[in-house]
């Protein structure tokens, strides 16, 4: 299913060709459809700007620099080598072991939406010719929350990092953990953080990258466990979310709380790196590190 | 009058038991012999009792898990041991007193005991924050549990807390940092780590101390993913649907039982631990016993191994015919 993913330069634009119906109305509909399409409005700064742009500018919005939320394989595209790809475990899904009502519903939902199984994607990569194991998460199908897939794919990844001998490279986004899957949820943070305890004692190189959103169970679990943790501007990085803080304190928050900067500045993560020198960054990291492990092995 | 520390759920028991003190009153007072009749109802007051409480709605469970005069770690930590020092401080902020730890015995077994502390009175649940530990807390216990893995000693692990703190500074001091730390390092933690659930499994914040080699939980505890009141203001937009939200999540002790999340049920007290504290303690000091027994001799690397695929199992999906 991601065969064609990489070949699609601007999957974001899909023009359609104008309307040619005749009343006013239904014209002025089909024309602000189609103009969603062709532009977006800037969460942060207001500006329209054309989609086309957008693309080639990593979907970072080019007047006030606001990094927009990216899906797994935009993600991908921006971060690896072309066709280096090779996906793992892709064809396991959830099932609704609990019976909570209305799930099923909005996992299809979020099938449909982003013809994803599930909230993450796994896989073999290169960047800049660095053989990694790479995991991305992706907000649009159900916040990223991490249930028994998400924990089990991530768990995967971690464990063929160790039995590949390869860096981990994990780009997280999550609204937490699935409530839809109770303590099977919560319990996929003892999972995934014990496997990366075996990574760590392994020797592997763990980074971590943190895109926003990121809150709850996944920041409380292998996000922040990484040898080098990265995020990029104006990332929302939470234990609690901002709205639980402010409910439960009944006090105004700081205005740059829990961004990546903030976390920067109290020392929880290593550096906040643009988009769009994101790639480069990683190519660095990864080619000090194999220089490392090749004089060891003289 | 209702007495305060019964649950509205209980109301038939306590006006059946109204009506026996009343018969009792009536007979010493007319001289009349009412005892056969007295005896009728006792029984039926036991199996009322034992009906109410083996019908609970996850909801009214969750009323004993959260009362009041539920014994806390401390009130379980002074019955079960001989002696016990009180450790303080995770040597880098501060000392977090909604969660405490220390060094005990418990019948010539040394132990590191570790726990959510909660307040009995108003002042004191401000003074321990209702049990919702600060990153500090959750690094103490690391800290105990690393210097409890230098002496050999097992690790006792008591879960009772709403949840971490969602404060400012809890997330300026890495409360998410210290709850991750905490999970990678029990997974390779080289001593027992023996977790019991005694009153409220708040998510992360209960998890944070709870990754084990054996998990328990007291029969009127519960566990969750989040607390209903979230989840249903989360997902319905409503808190008042609570009590359907504590339903679907599947957080009593039974459920999580039934979906081998934890290992073990220790039954209490007929109508909870808070009507005898004692009974408690000490069925919670024979369980605690015993699992010691079981784990002490495995050899370390076994140990950590079995705990390790303990939680490697953990999880419920279907690999696919996919149709694309």
């Amino acid at each position: 299913m991601f065969k064609d993913f990489f070949s699609k330069k601007n999957n974001y634009v899909t023009v359609k060709n104008r309307s040619k119906k005749s009343k006013k109305s239904e014209k002025r509909d089909v024309r602000e459809k189609n103009n969603d399409k062709l532009w977006t409005k800037c969460k942060k700064c207001n500006e329209i700007v054309f989609n086309k742009k957008l693309a080639e500018n990593s979907m970072v919005c080019p007047k006030c620099d606001y990094h927009l939320r990216l899906s797994a394989e935009d993600r991908l595209a921006l971060t690896i080598d072309e066709d280096s790809f090779i996906e793992f475990a892709a064809d396991i899904s959830s099932k609704n072991p609990l019976d909570f009502p209305e799930y099923d519903k909005k996992m299809e939902e979020a099938k449909n939406k982003t013809g994803k199984n599930e909230a993450v994607v796994t896989g073999e990569a290169k960047i800049n010719s660095h053989e990694v194991i790479i995991a991305v998460m992706d907000f649009n199908f159900m916040g990223a929350s991490m249930g028994s897939v998400v924990g089990e794919k991530i768990t995967i990844a971690i464990e063929k990092a160790i039995e590949k001998n390869k860096p981990l490279i994990i780009f997280s986004a999550a609204g937490g953990a699935r409530m839809q899957e109770g303590m099977l949820s919560l319990m996929q943070m003892a999972k995934t953080s014990a496997a990366i305890k075996k990574l760590h004692k392994n020797g592997n190189l763990f980074v971590s990258i943190i895109t926003d959103p990121t809150s709850g169970g996944v920041t409380a679990s292998f996000a922040l466990l990484g040898d080098i943790i990265i995020s990029e501007p104006g990332t929302l990085i939470a234990f609690a979310g901002p709205r639980v803080i402010k409910q439960t304190i009944s006090k105004k928050l700081p205005d740059d709380f829990q961004s990546a900067e903030f976390l920067l500045e109290h020392g929880m993560i290593d550096k906040v790196v643009h988009r769009k020198k994101m790639k480069a960054t990683l190519g660095d990291i990864l080619k000090i590190h194999e220089a490392g492990v090749i004089n060891d092995a003289q | 009058m209702m007495p305060s520390n019964y649950f509205e759920f209980e109301k038939p028991l306590i006006e059946l038991n109204k009506k026996i003190s009343d018969l009792k009153d009536f007979m010493d007072e007319k001289g009349v012999d009412l005892t056969d009749e007295i005896i009728t109802l006792e029984n039926k007051a036991d199996n009322l009792r034992e009906e109410i409480y083996e019908n609970l709605e996850p909801a009214q469970l969750l009323e004993i898990a959260r009362h009041q005069e539920r014994p806390t770690t401390r009130d379980y930590i002074n019955r079960i041991s001989s002696t016990f020092v009180e450790l303080h401080g995770d040597r880098r902020f501060g000392d977090d007193l909604a969660l405490i730890g220390g060094i005990a015995i418990v019948e010539e077994q040394p132990i590191t005991i570790i726990g959510h502390q909660k307040g009995q009175t108003t002042n004191e649940n401000l003074e321990r924050n209702f049990g919702m530990a600060h990153p500090e807390g959750y690094r103490k216990a690391m800290r105990l549990m690393k210097e409890a893995e230098k002496f050999n000693r097992p690790v006792i692990s008591l879960i009772n807390t709403p949840g971490a703190y969602p404060g400012i500074g809890a997330e300026e001091r890495g409360q998410a940092e210290a709850i991750a730390t905490n999970l990678m390092e029990m997974s390779d933690l080289k001593v027992p780590i023996i977790t019991i659930v005694i009153g409220e499994g708040g998510s992360g914040g209960a998890l944070g101390i709870g990754l084990g080699d054996k998990i328990m939980m007291f029969e009127y505890s519960y566990y969750s993913v989040c607390s209903p009141e979230a989840c249903a203001a989360i997902l319905w937009k409503d808190s008042d649907e609570a009590s359907e939200a504590a339903k679907a999540l599947s957080l009593t002790s039974k459920d999580l039982f039934d979906l081998n999340i934890i290992d073990k049920i220790i039954k209490e007290p007929i109508g909870g631990a808070h009507k005898d504290p004692d009974q408690a303690a000490k069925i919670l000091k024979d369980e605690i016993l015993a699992a010691i027994n079981e784990l002490k001799n495995i050899d370390k690397d076994k140990l950590i191994e079995k705990r390790y695929n303990k939680f490697r199992k953990i999880g419920e999906y279907q690999r696919n015919k996919e149709k694309n």
